[in-house]
Order: C-alpha cells, then structure tokens, then sequence
C-alpha cells in the first residue's frame, strides 16, 4: 500500500489490528438486527415450554389471520398501484423543474417527510380532513349535502386507511422514481426524432421500455412500504386488527390472543416472508433499471 | 457538434420528452392542490373556536403562553426523551458507523458488499417486525442496565442504519479517501489524524445529511417506540390526542415543519456539495 509498508509480519499484524476495528460495529449489528430478527422468525417455531412446535405457525392458516393478511394485501397493492401512477406523473411534471431550483428542494423535502416521518401524525391529519368534524366532511356535508359516512364511519376501519396510505405512498414514489425518469438520455428522443419518431414513438417504444424496470421496481418498494406500515394504521384504529402489524399489537399487547402463546412470532414469519420475496424481486428490478442508468 | 449545435439539438430534445409549461402546471398544481388538503386541515382545525364556530389562534397562544406546563408537562418530557434519543442515535452513526465505513472503504474492500447488504437491510425488516424480536432483548437490557427510554438509542441506531449509510456512503464515493490518506501519511500523519484532521473534515456533508436524517426519523419513530412502552414525541401525541386533539394537531404540524426544515437544510448540503466539486458540469450529480 504505502512504500514505507514493514515486513510481512508487521502488515499481517496491522491488519489483524484493522479487523478488531470492524468488531464493535459488527457486535452492534448482530445483538440488535440479526439476533431480534431471528428471536421475531424463531418464536413462531416455539411453544410456551419453549420446545419446537408448528402448531404456532398453522396458527397462520386460522381465519381471522388469514383474512389480516388478504386485508394487508389488498391495501398494499391498492396504495401501491394508485400511488405509483399518481406518484410517476408527478415525475413527469417535476422533469422540467431545474434540479437544484427552489420547486426541487421543496417537494424533495416534503416528499421525504411525508414518506418517511408522517405516520401517526398522518393519521391527525386525516381526522382533521375527513374525521366526523374534519375540514371536508363538513364542507361537503354543509355546501353540498354529501354525508360521507352516510353507511356508517368508515375511517377508522380499513377503508379508512386507503387515503393516508396513498398520502404516504405518492412522496416516496417521487423520491425513488425521479431519479430514473431524469435520467432518460435526451440523445434518445434525438435519435428519434431524426429516425423520423414523433412523440409517442418517443414514450411507447424508448421511454416507457426503458423505465419498465423502474416504474416496476418502485411499485414494489411501495408495496413492501404499506405492507410494513404500522404507525398511521395503530394512531387511526385504536380497536380491531384489520391488517397484519395491528395483528401483531394485539399478540404483543395481549399474549393469549387466539390462545396461542407465539403468535406474534408466527405473525412476523409471515411478515419476513412476504418481505423478502417483495424486496428481493425490488432489487433484482433495481439491479435492471440501473443498467440506463449512469 | 460544436457547443451551439449540441445546446440546439439538446433543447428540440428536452421539448420531447419534458411536460409544456401549460402541462407541468396543471400537473404540478392538481397534485400539489390535493396534497395541502389535510395540511390546510390540520391548520383550520387548530384554529377553531369550539362549539360557537369561527377561528381565532386561541390554542396556538395558549399553548406557548402556558410553556407547556399543566396537561402539556408530559409532551415536554416526551420531546426531551425523543431529543435525547436523537442524540444518542446519532452519536451511535458517528462512533460506530462512520469509522466502520472508513475502515471498510480503505482496508476491506472485499467486504463492501456485505457492509452494503446489511446497513440497507433494516428497510426489508419492517419495525413493527423487529419489535418482535426487540422485546426480549430489551428484557435483557432492562435487567442488565434499566429500562431508562436512552437505551432505545440502540434500536434507532439500526433503523436510521440505511439513512445514514446512504448519506455518508455516497460522501465516501465521491472523494478519494486512499491518495488523501496517503498524502497525509507521506506527511507524516499518524492513522489518528490522518481520520480526525483529513477524512472527516472532507466527509462533514455526509455526516451532517446522515446525522440530520437520524434526528427526522427518531423524532418521527412511534412504532417501537410505543410496542416496547417508551414515553417519546410520537407516543405521547397520541396520548395528547386521545384527551386534547387540537394540542396534538398543533404539536404535529410543529413536528411536521421542523422536520422538513431539517430535509430541506440537508437537501443543500448536497447542492453545495456538486456545486463545489463540480462547477463546470453543473446540475448533475
């Protein structure tokens, strides 16, 4: 490395002194990532007495779980699907702004706020918004004789949690879509142009083609992000286990749940699961839109 | 292609595949229009004036008139806790994160992958997921040291993990950390300064966007927080809310702006950052 490198003992050595270095991190990692993962994953197999059993785990096929999980599905891939559509034509228009201006920094930073930190704050704002006494339940109930709720108070269910979850989902679409849309080559509307291509030759055969990976990739994250989603759904719905972290309050806070000790384990199992499978389809997608990408 | 023709052809290029201004516009605005909705919300619900109707910024003044004392003592506490979890998360990137990176940048290589892997790991995890597993552990701490809310810190160092990996990584990408620490060592630096005096002072953008990002996720975490019976921000607005809404609202959009503020700040340490380093090839990154 350095000219003035010691003879092989003393580089082996310090490099033995190096890799001390990595150990304080390394223990970090394990005792509070890699060891609450595999007690979360490990319980599901375990029962009271603390001895192997799958009993916890078919606890998933019960009704009441399995029905969390079609709900949890459901309204991730609903938010998802709205807020990546929603999300990437929001791309689309922010593709003229200048990428240090002003309009850039702003929605840059309401987008990582609102993707990232909402969340039980998130759930205030929709009660004010569209609670029983909220902003537009009134006015549309005062100015235009629509009564919302007119088949019963729905946003504390989980039809309730649609519009906060797509409230979440656009910001981050536009935080993980962007970068792909800008980098579209403008050499490639250039050559189409000169092939003879007008506009929507331009869009369906070069750049939609192009941003499939991306757009698909982004979906994905989307998907895992509700999916994972906990604090909107816990701070709205204080009552019922709609979907499946709120299942996992219910385990965690009342251990006798369905008269199974590790259901919260069981639960997270599933959870890891369907995380795994979404996130690892995310990065092979991302690994394949990084290839325009410069 | 001369310089004039290329800004010619790149800009009968940009018109292609860029929205008019009418489109932007439209775009822009609709979205914008639908997503203040619950802002203007929360805003107008602050200032309502009870049962009579009308707004005033009664609830405004009064809580800062009032120093958060009576009912409001507890969202004190709590925020202190969340800021001194703030704190003790970001203490936890700076000593153990960054020096790691460093060391794995100039004396592992091969192991940049792995390193990779596991700080963006936390994001496949979900928190409520963790908790899971976090709760014996804690359980452990809690007869080991207490169960003070500062031993939270530990849990938020691995969910701002991915934040803060990206933040100081691409810092650390975007500088030449060997030939820098060379030079310095040819000068006769010891490894202590050659971190301290060299290769911090050129990764403080990474670390001030990673350390700021830290402090907007911890002050916004409510997930473990609230599972593992901590008293922070988020888990006492909820309290709030259940007995005071108006109060919670307040605190929210206070909580709301400063963590934007806090993003916005961190979005100009990257501008600044291109911008010095790269004058001639402009916007981009």
């Amino acid at each position: 490395m350095s000219a003035r490198s010691g003879p092989q003992l003393s580089s082996s050595r310090r490099g033995t002194a190096a890799a001390f270095g990595l150990l304080p991190f390394a223990a970090y990692v394990l005792l509070f990532l890699l060891l609450p993962t595999l007690i979360a994953v490990g319980t599901g197999f375990l029962d009271e007495t603390g001895a192997f059993t799958l009993d916890t785990v078919a606890a998933l096929a019960n009704p009441v779980v399995l029905h969390a999980f079609a709900s949890s599905f459901g309204l991730s891939a609903l938010t998802a699907v709205v807020g990546a559509v929603v999300g990437a034509v929001a791309c689309y228009g922010l593709l003229g702004a200048r990428e240090h201006g002003p309009l850039r920094a702003v929605v840059d930073s309401l987008s990582g706020v609102l993707a990232q930190f909402g969340g039980v704050m998130l759930a205030f704002a929709f009660v004010a918004t569209i609670g029983i006494q909220g902003l537009v339940t009134v006015i549309l109930r005062d100015t235009f004789g629509i009564d919302i709720f007119a088949d019963g108070v729905w946003l504390y269910e989980l039809p309730g949690l649609v519009l906060p979850y797509i409230y979440f989902q656009v910001p981050l679409m536009i935080i993980t879509f962007l970068p792909a849309l800008q980098s579209l080559n403008p050499h490639w509307a250039e050559a189409n142009a000169t092939l003879g291509g007008n506009r929507t030759t331009y869009w369906f055969r070069i750049a939609f083609p192009v941003l499939a990976p991306a757009f698909l990739g982004s979906l994905l994250l989307l998907f895992a992000n509700a999916f994972s989603s906990y604090a909107t759904a816990a701070a709205l719905t204080s009552q019922g286990s709609q979907i499946v972290p709120l299942q996992i309050r219910s385990a965690l806070t009342s251990e006798t749940l369905l008269g199974r000790e590790n259901l919260a384990g069981a639960l997270a199992l599933g959870m890891i699961l369907v995380m795994a499978v979404v996130m690892s389809g995310y990065s092979q997608l991302q690994a394949r839109a990084a290839r325009w990408q410069r | 292609m001369s310089a004039a023709q290329r800004a010619t052809t790149d800009a009968a290029a940009r018109t292609l595949h860029t929205p008019t201004r009418l489109v932007r516009g439209l775009i822009l605005g609709s979205i914008g229009l639908v997503f203040a909705i619950p802002i203007v919300a929360m805003v107008e619900f602050t200032l309502r004036r009870g049962l009579a109707g009308g707004h005033d910024i009664a609830r405004w003044t009064a809580l800062f008139q009032g120093g958060f004392t009576g009912p409001y003592r507890a969202v004190l506490v709590a925020l202190g806790n969340s800021v001194g979890l703030a704190v003790g998360t970001v203490a936890i990137v700076l000593l153990l994160l960054v020096p790691t990176l460093l060391l794995v940048h100039l004396r592992f290589p091969r192991l940049r992958r792995l390193m990779e892997f596991v700080c963006i790991l936390p994001i496949s995890i979900p928190a409520i997921v963790l908790v899971v597993g976090l709760a014996p552990v804690y359980a452990v701490i809690a007869r080991l040291v207490g169960s003070g809310v500062w031993t939270l810190a530990f849990a938020y160092g691995i969910t701002v993990l991915p934040f803060a990996y990206r933040a100081i990584q691409a810092n650390l990408d975007g500088i030449d950390v060997r030939t820098l620490s060379e030079a310095a060592r040819t000068l006769g630096a010891g490894w202590g300064s050659v971190l301290l005096r060299v290769l911090i002072p050129n990764l403080r953008r990474g670390i001030l966007a990673g350390a700021f990002i830290s402090v907007a996720v911890v002050l916004g975490e409510f997930t473990i927080a609230s599972l593992l019976n901590r008293n922070t921000l988020q888990t006492a607005l909820v309290v709030v809310s259940k007995a005071d809404p108006y109060t919670a609202v307040i605190l929210s959009l206070l909580a709301l702006t400063f963590a934007f503020l806090l993003l916005l700040v961190i979005g100009r340490l990257g501008t600044v950052r291109t911008g010095r380093r790269r004058p001639t090839t402009g916007g981009q990154p």
